[in-house]
């Protein structure tokens, strides 16, 4: 659907699937990443450096799409959160694995959320789109973050009307399985967090052990003690590559399944929010009604219309819905399957990798004197 | 060597039944200490079923046991008295004691000839048991007749053993008195049967207690005075083979005396053993055994069996009061203690002397396992099976287990540092007392801190004793063979000292009296000086490693626990799944991250055991090590002590010399001369503490590089094993993965 949208109205002048977010550069607090993107009409590529506030100016920009109709249905790629230099440990937990590492998990992230966006049928065709891709001049610094009152509204409401029952079976369904994934989801990445940071712990240890064992190395020309010297060093060597081992698996685990679970996480609350925008339309529409039937002739035929309305726009949004749901599901699961098998392929080697190493280190210890 | 080939199970099967059925009897009273009562209605048994086979042990072939067992009484307790008599006056020894003998066993007969030649031996031996349990079966009128002259003959016994081994009275005296403690402390009933089948000949169908403890008394010439008493009294049933094992214990010590000085005394001994019984175990066991690697003199066996008896003798004492043990026996006891007790430390030092560098690397191997919660509350404490598997012909089975509790093992070092610390023997500490440890186990929490307590400590026992068996010199002390073989132990007292906190403060204390020393001596010796300064900074440098490594473990565990909770939450997304596929991948999944979780679980045990307590181990002996240039200076003040003191007496006879005093000159003379001997005694006891330390911190260095490559070859091994067994779980669920459209 996406190709054929992109080769008949060629909305963007960039190829949606092969945006890159190669750098992110760190000038005091502030976080700069650099997007490449190729050029539809052949060689060439777009260079452009963005900041958070530029991502969220898009994003803004996506929601508040008034004339597109149904809009309000669209599963709108999420966002990852702020990023933060030095950031505090509720920030950290909030970012997951976004905040690991020097933010390349980060960077992935967002380059996902523009991946997301360009090959999205309704989204792309927005102007903020190809300028965030193309324009030099960076398009979100002046604007003020309208979008958090969005939010905080949001909050206070959603408790209110999440509960609200549904006129359509296939929303209540789709509605209750969210739910139920949201949390689900938002749990195994926060444990697969754990997992990893633990690997990590573990990579450190055997880092400083290795380094004591050097520490226990003796010098003399005492054939004992020569041998003792010997086993601790090959023992901090095997440390060594035990760390390593341990590190590339917790990277890999990050760069496929953390990524994997954290995006599905993500978007779970995305369809969340976009089914919670239709209950709040479906709310809406049923108060027009109950109005319209209860209003005296003088103001009929207004609430009329104004029922109308919100009938058709309620029609359109559970259109786009429909559409969004089916389409969102193909997408995660098509990224949960490419997560756990690059995830599996990419353990696969690096166990292998240790073993071999393991191997070697082994015979060396048995051929020793 | 001949009897070698004869020592095999009797072949009388019935006879074998006999032992199981009574062994079976006893083992069930095995820990009633000192209810004689329980044991003797059962001891009456055997007695009667030697009735029935009489015949069968008439046939027996031995040169002493030719008369038929109606004879028992009369024959057996002369002929073999005599007959070892007549061995020993063959071997040049005083035969004085001989006539005691004859008198004695002579005093017995008439006794017992009383009576009807056949009951004679089997009733008094049932009466007096009777006579404890207070069951009426057969009260002959001479009980009492034949106690007396016994208790008479146990105390002349000691006499004539000494002579009889023409050893230092001393050392002579005390061997039937540790008999005799043995005999005290030990009731364990199923020893009996257990024991003397080994030493049993293939043609004595010993169905009863007497058949075996009339055979014993032939085999082990050295025991059988000592044992013979103990027959005749027949307080405790155990109690003939408990000497029997303790004299054969002996004999296996006299084993290599006997070839490597052929013209020492002790040769008697095992001459005897095989002149007399031509049965025995013992006596092939000795043979054998002087083929084999100990090379140690008689001075040294002596020694050794000095040292235990003094230190043994408070214990039994107090044991003995326990059991109700005849008066007569005590002072003999105590005496031989208190005698034996000065000799020790001189005869100590002659076997540190003697003691020769041995190539190690004993076939011995020690297992502790099973370890199991004895009573509740507080008072509960952890026991351990011990085995023991070896080849080494100076222990009666190839395998052997027993039961030791905790403060057992502390005992045994407490033993072996006293004896062999000051030396300057690197003793191999065992694993400290854990208050919090231990609490929590007595308090009976199930969970996995306590069991992993319980696993690390059993670890550690069994490293500790391993070392101690790979030691050459401390495989040869008698408390290190006791622990091994015995069944029951004196309880170990005052292990308090070793708790905890006690024992780092001790080793502290160790290293602060080290340094102030330091100070004080100008160390002639840069070796040492520079093993001291390896020491400390090794010791630091593990103490490091032992943080890092049990952090590393801590970090396995969480990782063991996060991943099995990551296990979880994918379960219940793959429940909570609508995509079929993607529902059975997640799944699947759950399952291998808990294999997973087991494997990371694994590695933490690997950790633990492989590394945290060798380093720990380490620790430990670095603090034995200390603890031996602590003798070693304690060794060496006390040689200066004596040169400063020499200096004064000199001084004090010039002055004299001067002042003109001819009467106190002579005086001041003496003291001179007393005090150069002095010191040239304590310059030589340094020098060989010296020596030994020395060559005790090469081998520890030795053993230090050898058991941790072999350690960390079995941790890589495990490493690896686990390393593959995760390669073959990411490539079973690598095909689920891709399965997902």
């Amino acid at each position: 659907m996406m190709e054929e949208v992109q080769e008949v109205r060629s909305a963007l002048s960039v190829h949606g699937h092969d945006i890159k977010v190669t750098d992110v550069l760190r000038d005091g607090d502030a976080l700069t990443f650099v997007i490449v993107s190729q050029k539809l009409s052949g060689t060439g590529e777009y260079h452009v450096d963005r900041t958070y506030d530029d991502f969220e100016w898009l994003q803004q920009h996506l929601f508040s799409q008034e004339d597109v109709p149904g809009i309000q249905g669209v599963i709108f790629p999420p966002i990852p959160a702020k990023p933060q230099v030095n950031a505090s440990a509720k920030v950290l937990k909030q970012l997951g694995f976004l905040g690991l590492g020097e933010w390349q998990p980060y960077c992935k992230a967002l380059e996902t959320f523009l991946r997301q966006v360009a090959s999205h049928s309704m989204l792309e065709k927005n102007k903020a789109v190809e300028i965030f891709l193309t324009s030099t001049d960076p398009p979100g610094r002046q604007r003020a973050r309208k979008n958090i009152f969005n939010r905080l509204s949001q909050a206070v409401e959603e408790k209110r009307k999440e509960g609200h029952k549904d006129v359509d079976e296939f929303f209540q369904a789709a509605r209750d399985q969210n739910l139920n994934l949201t949390g689900h989801s938002k749990n195994a990445a926060e444990r697969f967090l754990d997992v990893v940071l633990t690997e990590q712990k573990i990579a450190v240890a055997c880092g400083h052990f290795s380094a004591a064992l050097h520490l226990c190395v003796e010098a003399g020309e005492d054939p004992d003690k020569q041998a003792f010297s010997r086993i601790c060093v090959k023992l901090s060597e095997v440390f060594e590559s035990m760390k390593k081992n341990m590190t590339s698996t917790a990277a890999n685990d990050v760069s496929t399944l953390g990524l994997g679970l954290d995006l599905e996480s993500r978007y779970q609350e995305a369809e969340k929010e976009m089914l919670f925008r239709r209950t709040c339309k479906l709310v809406e529409l049923e108060t027009a009604r109950r109005n319209a039937e209860k209003a005296k002739p003088v103001k009929k035929t207004a609430m009329e219309e104004v029922k109308k309305a919100a009938e058709t726009e309620f029609d359109q949004i559970c259109g786009v819905a429909k559409q969004e749901i089916a389409r969102f599901e193909g997408v995660r699961v098509e990224i949960l399957q490419q997560a756990l098998v690059q995830w599996c392929e990419q353990q696969l080697l690096t166990a292998k990798e240790s073993a071999d190493q393991f191997n070697q280190y082994l015979q060396a210890f048995r051929g020793m004197a | 060597m001949a009897t070698s080939s004869e020592r095999s199970p009797p072949p009388f099967p019935d006879a074998e039944d006999q032992d199981a059925l009574d062994s079976e009897e006893v083992g069930g009273r095995d820990s009633d200490e000192d209810d004689g009562e329980d044991m003797f209605p059962s001891a009456s048994n055997p007695p009667l079923a030697e009735m029935d086979t009489a015949p069968p042990a008439a046939s027996q072939p031995s040169d002493v046991l030719m008369k038929p067992p109606t004879d028992i009484m009369n024959n057996p307790l002369i002929e073999p008295v005599s007959s070892q008599t007549k061995n020993e006056s063959a071997s040049e020894v005083v035969s004085e004691p001989l006539d005691d003998f004859v008198d004695l066993t002579n005093n017995i007969t008439e006794a017992a000839t009383d009576k009807e030649v056949k009951e004679t031996f089997t009733v008094p031996v049932i009466d007096i048991s009777v006579d404890s349990s207070s069951t009426d079966v057969q009260q002959p009128p001479g009980i009492e007749e034949i106690a007396d002259p016994l208790v008479d003959f146990l105390g002349d016994d000691l006499l004539g053993d000494d002579f009889l081994g023409d050893a230092p009275p001393a050392t002579g005296a005390q061997k039937p008195s540790m008999a005799t403690i043995d005999l005290f402390n030990d009731d364990d009933g199923s020893d009996i049967f257990a024991e003397p089948r080994q030493t049993k000949s293939a043609k004595q169908p010993q169905k009863s207690l007497f058949g075996e403890a009339d055979e014993d008394l032939f085999d082990e010439p050295l025991g059988a005075t000592s044992k013979k008493t103990i027959n005749t009294e027949r307080k405790d049933k155990s109690v003939p083979v408990k000497a029997a094992a303790a004299a054969s214990d002996d004999i296996n010590i006299a084993g290599p005396l006997q070839e490597s000085n052929p013209a020492e005394p002790a040769d008697i001994f095992t001459e005897e053993a095989v002149a007399t019984a031509p049965s025995v175990a013992v006596a092939s066991t000795v043979n054998s055994k002087t083929n084999g690697v100990h090379s140690e003199e008689e001075t040294d066996i002596f020694a050794e069996a000095t040292v235990e008896l003094s230190l043994d003798s408070p214990q039994s004492e107090r044991k003995k009061e326990v059991t109700d043990k005849p008066s007569a026996s005590a002072p003999s006891l105590s005496a031989a203690a208190s005698l034996a007790k000065p000799q020790s430390a001189a005869l100590d030092e002659l076997e540190e002397e003697e003691d020769e560098e041995q190539e190690d690397q004993f076939d011995i191997y020690v297992s502790v396992k099973d370890p199991e919660k004895i009573g509740d509350g507080m008072n509960a404490y952890m026991a351990y099976k011990v085995s023991t598997q070896t080849t080494l012909s100076m222990f009666r089975n190839k395998t052997f287990t027993v039961r030791r509790r905790f403060s057992d093992f502390l005992g045994l070092y407490e033993k072996l540092s006293e004896k062999h610390g000051p030396n300057g023997f690197i003793v191999p500490p065992p694993p400290e007392k854990s208050i919090l440890g231990m609490t929590k186990v007595k308090v009976g929490k199930e969970d996995s801190s306590s069991a992993d307590f319980v696993e690390r400590r059993r670890g550690a026992l069994e490293r500790y004793l391993q070392r101690v068996v790979n030691h050459p010199s401390l495989l040869q002390d008698p408390d290190v063979r006791e622990f091994l073989e015995r069944e029951e132990l004196p309880r170990a007292v005052s292990t308090q000292a070793l708790s905890g906190a006690g024992f780092l403060k001790m080793i502290n204390k160790a290293t602060d009296a080290v340094s102030k020393m330091t100070i004080k001596m100008n160390e002639s010796d840069v070796w040492f000086e520079e093993k001291l300064q390896e020491v400390e900074s090794a010791d630091q440098q593990f103490r490091k490693l032992h943080t890092l490594v049990e952090s590393l473990v801590v970090h396995r565990k969480e990782l063991s626990l996060n991943t099995a909770s990551f296990a979880k939450s994918t379960a219940m997304l793959g429940s909570a799944e609508d995509n079929t596929a993607l529902s059975r991948a997640l799944s699947q999944l759950a399952e291998v991250e808990d294999k997973m979780e087991q494997l990371h679980q694994d590695q933490a045990a690997n950790d633990t055991f492989r590394f945290a307590e060798l380093i720990a181990d380490f620790i430990r002996l670095l603090g034995a090590v200390r603890g031996s240039f602590d003798h070693r200076m304690k060794s060496w003040q006390r040689w200066q002590d004596a040169q400063a003191m020499l200096q004064k007496k000199r001084e004090t006879e010039a002055k004299l010399l001067w002042a003109n005093k001819p009467d106190k000159l002579q005086l001041a003379k003496e003291e001179i001369a007393e005090w150069e001997a002095k010191v040239t005694q304590y310059e030589r006891d340094f020098d060989r503490v010296s020596a030994t330390v020395r060559k005790e911190v090469v081998r520890f260095e030795k053993e230090k590089a050898k058991n941790f490559k072999r350690q960390i070859i079995k941790y890589m091994e495990c490493l690896l094993q686990s390393q593959q067994q995760l390669i073959k779980y990411w490539e079973a669920f690598l095909p689920e993965a891709k399965a997902i459209a």
